[in-house]
C-alpha cells in the first residue's frame, strides 16, 4: 500500500475523529450553559422580597402555565390565588377600594380567599399557599 | 265530558288505594304518612280526595292537614258538623280569593319562620304589583294565581326537580297560558315567547345544556311580580347578569340616544325572547348586522362598525392560528407552554373587546384589540422558533450522522488495510 | 519530532511508575479468530454504554434538583429549556436500556461459549453483579423524574419486597424511607443512583476488567483443539480496538436516531392521591418477573404465592451465579450437557414471559 494513501487515510481519520468529537463537545457545551431563564421550579415560586409589596397592591405571578394573583391586602396579609376566572379564563384583577377580586370580562367577584360573591363564576378561585421565608415570598401549590 | 270525568275518577282509585295500601305497609315512611283525620279517612272513603293531590305535597310533608287550610274540624265524624262554618270551614276558594288564602299563612312571617328563618312573606304583595295580580283584582279570572304554578295539592319547593317552579321546569309552567294563542290573542299578547326562548342562547344553556344558572323566565320578568320590562328597566333586567355590557352602554352616548328615541337598549340589537348567541358579523356592515339597522353607508356609526369588525375578525383569526400552531407544536412534542399562557391572555383580550363594543367607542375596543393582536404576535414568534427547533434537531442529527458514518467508513478501510 | 516528544514523556513516566505491563498489554495481547469471535465485542458495547451513562448522568446532575416539588420540575426545564437538554436526557435514558440488553447478551454469549468455566469464575461472578447492579441503577433511576407512571411502578415493585419472611416489611421501610412512596423514597433513590451504586459499580467493573486482562481472551473448545498453525490470532492493538471503536460508532448513531425519533415522554406528574393509571409497566427487564408472580396464584401450600416467586428467584439467580462451581454430574460431558439446557430454559422463559407481558 502505498504511503500516499496511508497518509490520506489517516489524514481522514483524524478529520473525521475531530468532526465527531465537536458534534459530541458541541452539546456538552451548551447544555452546560445555563438557559436565561435561569430555574423553573413550578410548585414553589419565590416572588420577591416582601418591602417589594406596598400594603393593598397586587401582582400577576407566572406559576408554570397557570398565571396566580399576589394580592396584599390593606391589613398587610399576603394572599395568592389562581388568577384565570372560574367563568371564561380571563385574569382577574384586585379591587383596592372593596378588598375583592374583580373579573373584568363579566363582573365576577371574588373576595380576598378567592370564593365566588357574585357574578358568573361557578367556582371559586384555587388557592395557593403563601409562606415568607427570610424576608422572602415564597408561593406554593397546595396539590402536592 | 262524562267520559274524561269517568277516567279520572279511576285513575284517583287506582291512585289511593295505592297510596292508602302504601299509608300501611310503610313504617319508616315520612313522619306525615301515618298522618290521618277525619277529613282523610271520609275523602279516601268516598274517592273524593282533591284532583292531583299528591303526598309528596310540602304541606302534606310538613304535617299541615286539611283543615289548616280549608277549615273546620277534623277530629269530627260527622260530616255535615265537621264541615260547618261555625268550625271554621271555607271550603274550596274563590279564584279571586287564592292569594289571600295562601297569604293567611305565607303573608305572616311569624308562621312562617317556624319553618325557615330567612323565608320571604312578600309574595302576595308582590303578586299584586304584577299584570297578574291588577287583572285578578279587576275581577279577570283568565290571570294566573298562586295555584296556576305552584299546584293546589301537588306544591313542591322549588329546589325540588320535580317542581313546577324547579328552574328548568319554569318555562313549560309560564307556557301552559303564554303559549295558548286562543288565550293570548284576547289581550293582543303573543304566544311564541316560551318557543323563542327555547332557541335562545338562554333557552339552550337552561333546557338542553341544563345549566341551572341560565336564566328562566322569572330572572328577567320576576316571580311573583311578573310584569313586562320597560324601557329604562330593560338594561338593569340584562344588566343584573351582564354587568360590564350594561355599565358600558349606559355610560356610552348611545344610552341618551336610544332612550329619547324610545328604543330598547339591549334589546334593539339583541332581541328579546329569542336572544342568539353573539357574534362578530352583529358589529359588520354584512347582512347580519344590527348597525346597518339604523347606520348607513358613509356615516359615522357605519365606519365604526366596519373597523371595529375588522379589528375583532383579525384578534379571533389570529387566536385560531395561534391555537393551532400550538397544537401543532404540542404535538411536534415541544413546548409549548409559554404559547399556552399567551393564549388565554390572549383569549381574554378578545372577550374583552367584545364587551367593550358596548362602549361604541373605537379607542377603547382598538386598545384591547392591539394588546391582543400583539400577544398573538409574541406567541406566533414562540411557536415559530419551536418549529424552527424541531427541524434544527433534525439538521444536527443529520449532520453529526453523517460526520460519524463518515467516520465509521474510514475506520472500516482503515481496518481493511491493516 | 513528535514521536520524539511523546517518548521523552514516555520515559519520564516509565522511569517512575514502570510502564511495561501497559507495553506487554499493547504488544502482545492478542484476540482469537473464529466463528463466535463477535460476542468478545458485546462486553465491550456494554462498557461504551456504560461511559454514556457516566457522561450524561454527570451532566444531568447540573440541573436536576431531587424532591417531590422540584425532580418533576427540573427534569421538564432540563427538557424544554436547557440546550441540547431533551439529547442528554433521552441518551440517558435510551443508553440506560440499551445497557442492559447488552449485558444480557454479553452473559449468555459468555454462557454459551462456556467462556465462564476455571479459570474465569471469579470474572463471571463479578458480572453477574454488574447486571444486578444495573438493574438497580435501572429501577432507582425510573423513578428519579417523579412522574405518574414512575410512581407506581415503583409502589408495585417495592411492594414485591414486603412479601419476603420476616423481614420483608422493614426492608420495605428502609427501602421506601418511609411505609410509602414519598419524597423520602425519591432522596433514597436519588442517593442511591448517582453515589452508592456508581461506587460499587466502578469498582466491580475495574475488577471484572482486570480479571479479563489477566487472564486474556476466552478460547473456546474447538479453537483449543486446532494445531498452533490453524489459530489465528488479530493483536488488539490496533486491529481489534479499531474494530471496537466502529462497532461503538454504529451504536452511537443507532442511539443517537432512537434519542431523537423516540423520545422519552416526560408524562405527568405524579401525585399520591391519583388513581393509578392503565399499563404500570416495571421497566423491561423485570417484565419476566413481574408476569412470573402475576401468574403465580394467592397461596401455593400455605406460603404466599409471591413469596414462594421471589424464593424461587432468588435460589435461580444463585444457581446461575454460582453455575462454574456446581457439578451436576461427574460425568464431563453430561455436566456440560445439563448446564447448557439450564442456559436454553432460562433464556426462553426470559423470552416467553417478556413477551407475554406485552401482549
Amino acid at each position: 500500500m502505498g504511503t500516499n494513501r496511508r497518509k490520506f487515510l489517516n489524514s481522514l481519520l483524524g478529520i473525521g475523529s475531530l468532526g465527531a468529537l465537536s458534534a459530541i463537545v458541541y452539546p456538552i457545551i451548551s447544555f452546560l450553559i445555563p438557559p436565561k431563564i435561569a430555574e423553573v421550579k413550578i410548585n414553589s415560586l419565590k416572588v420577591g422580597p416582601v418591602a417589594d409589596f406596598k400594603n393593598n397592591s397586587s401582582k400577576i405571578v407566572k406559576f408554570g402555565r397557570t398565571p396566580v394573583i399576589l394580592v396584599r391586602t390593606k391589613n398587610g396579609d399576603f394572599n395568592a390565588l389562581e388568577a384565570t376566572c372560574t367563568h371564561l379564563d380571563c385574569i382577574v384583577q384586585f379591587k383596592k377600594d372593596t378588598q375583592q377580586i374583580l373579573c373584568a370580562c363579566h363582573n365576577g367577584i371574588y373576595d380576598i380567599h378567592g370564593r365566588n360573591v357574585s357574578g358568573p363564576p361557578p367556582k371559586p378561585l384555587k388557592q395557593f399557599v403563601v409562606n415568607i421565608i427570610d424576608d422572602e415570598i415564597r408561593i406554593t401549590s397546595q396539590d402536592v | 265530558m262524562d267520559k274524561k270525568n269517568l277516567l279520572n275518577i279511576c285513575s284517583f282509585i287506582f291512585l289511593f288505594s295505592a297510596i292508602s295500601l302504601f299509608a300501611v305497609t310503610s313504617n319508616d315512611a315520612p313522619k306525615s304518612s301515618t298522618y290521618e283525620d277525619e277529613c282523610i279517612n271520609c275523602h279516601i272513603e268516598n274517592d273524593i280526595m282533591p284532583e292531583h293531590f299528591s303526598k309528596s305535597d310540602i304541606h302534606w310533608q310538613n304535617g299541615l292537614s286539611c283543615a289548616g287550610c280549608h277549615g273546620g274540624n277534623p277530629n269530627e265524624t260527622d260530616e255535615e258538623k265537621a264541615m260547618s262554618i261555625s268550625n271554621g270551614y271555607v271550603g274550596v276558594p274563590d279564584k279571586k280569593e287564592i292569594p289571600q288564602f295562601c297569604g293567611k299563612c305565607h303573608s305572616d312571617l311569624e308562621e312562617m319562620q317556624l319553618f325557615q328563618p330567612r323565608i320571604p312573606t312578600d309574595q302576595v304583595s308582590q303578586y299584586y304589583v304584577s299584570t297578574h295580580g291588577k287583572q285578578l283584582k279587576l275581577g279577570n279570572m283568565d290571570v294566573a294565581t298562586c295555584t296556576d304554578c305552584h299546584t293546589t295539592h301537588d306544591i313542591l319547593p322549588a329546589s325540588d326537580t320535580r317542581s313546577t317552579t324547579y328552574a328548568i321546569n319554569i318555562p313549560n309552567t309560564c307556557d301552559n297560558c303564554h303559549g295558548n294563542s286562543e288565550l293570548m290573542s284576547k289581550y293582543n299578547l303573543e304566544s311564541i315567547q316560551v318557543a323563542e326562548y327555547s332557541k335562545s342562547v338562554h333557552g339552550i344553556a337552561l333546557l338542553e345544556k341544563l345549566d341551572v344558572g341560565a336564566p328562566a323566565c322569572n330572572d328577567c320578568h320576576g316571580n311573583h311580580g311578573a310584569s313586562p320590562p320597560g324601557v329604562i328597566s330593560i338594561s338593569h333586567v340584562c344588566g343584573s347578569c351582564h354587568v360590564n355590557n350594561m355599565n358600558y352602554f349606559n355610560n356610552s352616548t348611545k344610552a341618551v340616544e336610544f332612550s329619547d328615541m324610545d328604543i330598547k337598549g339591549c334589546e334593539q340589537c339583541h332581541g328579546k325572547h329569542l336572544i342568539h348567541k353573539t357574534n362578530d358579523e352583529m358589529i359588520s356592515v354584512g347582512e347580519a348586522s344590527t348597525c346597518t339597522e339604523c347606520h348607513s353607508e358613509g356615516d359615522d356609526g357605519y365606519i365604526a362598525a366596519e373597523l371595529i369588525y375588522g379589528k375583532l375578525k383579525k384578534l379571533s383569526s389570529l387566536y385560531d392560528s395561534t391555537k393551532v400552531v400550538s397544537e401543532k407544536v404540542n404535538i411536534m412534542g415541544m413546548n409549548n407552554i409559554e404559547i399556552e399562557y399567551s393564549l388565554k391572555n390572549i383569549r381574554q383580550n378578545l372577550i374583552q373587546s367584545r364587551t367593550l363594543i358596548h362602549t361604541f367607542d373605537t379607542s377603547q375596543v382598538f386598545e384591547k384589540t392591539n394588546e391582543g393582536i400583539l400577544a398573538s404576535y409574541g406567541a406566533l414568534k414562540l411557536a415559530d422558533n419551536e418549529i424552527a427547533e424541531y427541524f434544527n434537531r433534525r439538521l444536527g442529527y443529520g449532520v453529526a450522522i453523517f460526520i460519524l458514518i463518515l467516520l465509521a467508513a474510514t475506520l472500516y478501510w482503515k481496518i481493511r488495510s491493516l | 519530532m513528535k514521536n520524539k516528544k511523546i517518548e521523552k514523556v514516555e520515559n519520564w513516566l516509565d522511569e517512575r511508575y514502570d510502564l511495561s505491563p501497559i507495553r506487554n498489554l499493547i504488544q502482545h495481547k492478542k484476540v482469537p479468530v473464529h466463528g463466535h469471535s463477535i460476542w468478545y465485542y458485546m462486553g465491550g458495547i456494554s462498557l461504551f454504554l456504560f461511559m454514556i451513562q457516566v457522561f450524561t448522568g454527570l451532566l444531568l446532575l447540573m440541573y436536576y434538583i431531587p424532591g417531590e416539588d422540584s425532580a418533576y420540575e427540573s427534569v421538564q426545564f432540563i427538557i424544554t429549556k436547557v440546550d441540547f437538554g431533551w439529547l442528554i436526557r433521552n441518551l440517558h435514558s435510551w443508553s440506560a436500556n440499551l445497557m442492559v440488553f447488552f449485558i444480557f447478551i454479553h452473559m449468555f454469549s459468555v454462557f454459551f461459549t462456556n467462556s465462564f468455566r476455571k479459570p474465569r469464575e471469579l470474572t463471571w461472578v463479578t458480572g453477574f453483579f454488574l447486571l444486578l447492579l444495573a438493574m438497580g441503577f435501572g429501577f432507582s433511576g425510573y423513578l428519579l423524574p417523579w412522574n405518574e407512571l414512575a410512581f407506581f411502578a415503583t409502589k408495585v415493585g417495592t411492594d414485591i419486597v414486603a412479601v419476603v419472611p420476616f423481614i420483608g416489611d422493614s426492608l420495605k421501610v428502609i427501602l421506601r424511607g418511609g411505609e410509602d412512596v414519598t419524597g423520602a423514597t425519591l432522596s433514597r433513590f436519588f442517593g442511591l443512583h448517582v453515589a452508592f451504586l456508581p461506587a460499587i459499580f466502578t469498582t466491580l467493573l475495574v475488577i471484572h476488567l482486570f480479571f479479563v486482562q489477566r487472564q486474556g481472551m476466552s478460547e473456546p473448545e474447538e479453537f483449543e483443539k486446532l494445531t498452533e498453525d490453524q489459530k489465528k490470532y488479530i493483536p488488539f492493538f490496533p486491529n481489534f480496538v479499531l474494530q471496537d471503536a466502529l462497532l461503538w460508532i454504529i451504536v452511537l448513531i443507532v442511539l443517537l436516531s432512537l434519542t431523537l425519533f423516540f423520545p422519552w415522554e416526560l408524562g405527568l406528574k405524579a401525585d399520591a392521591l391519583a388513581s393509578a393509571p392503565i399499563g404500570i409497566k416495571p421497566e423491561w427487564y423485570f417484565m419476566f418477573m413481574f408476569e412470573t408472580l402475576k401468574l403465580l396464584p394467592a397461596n401455593i401450600w400455605f406460603i404466599e404465592g409471591e413469596a414462594v416467586g421471589i424464593f424461587a428467584f432468588t435460589i435461580a439467580g444463585l444457581i446461575w451465579m454460582l453455575i462454574p462451581f456446581i457439578n451436576f454430574s461427574k460425568k464431563k460431558d453430561l455436566n456440560n450437557k445439563i448446564v447448557r439446557w439450564i442456559g436454553i430454559f432460562s433464556l426462553l422463559y426470559m423470552i416467553a414471559f417478556t413477551i407475554k407481558g406485552y401482549l
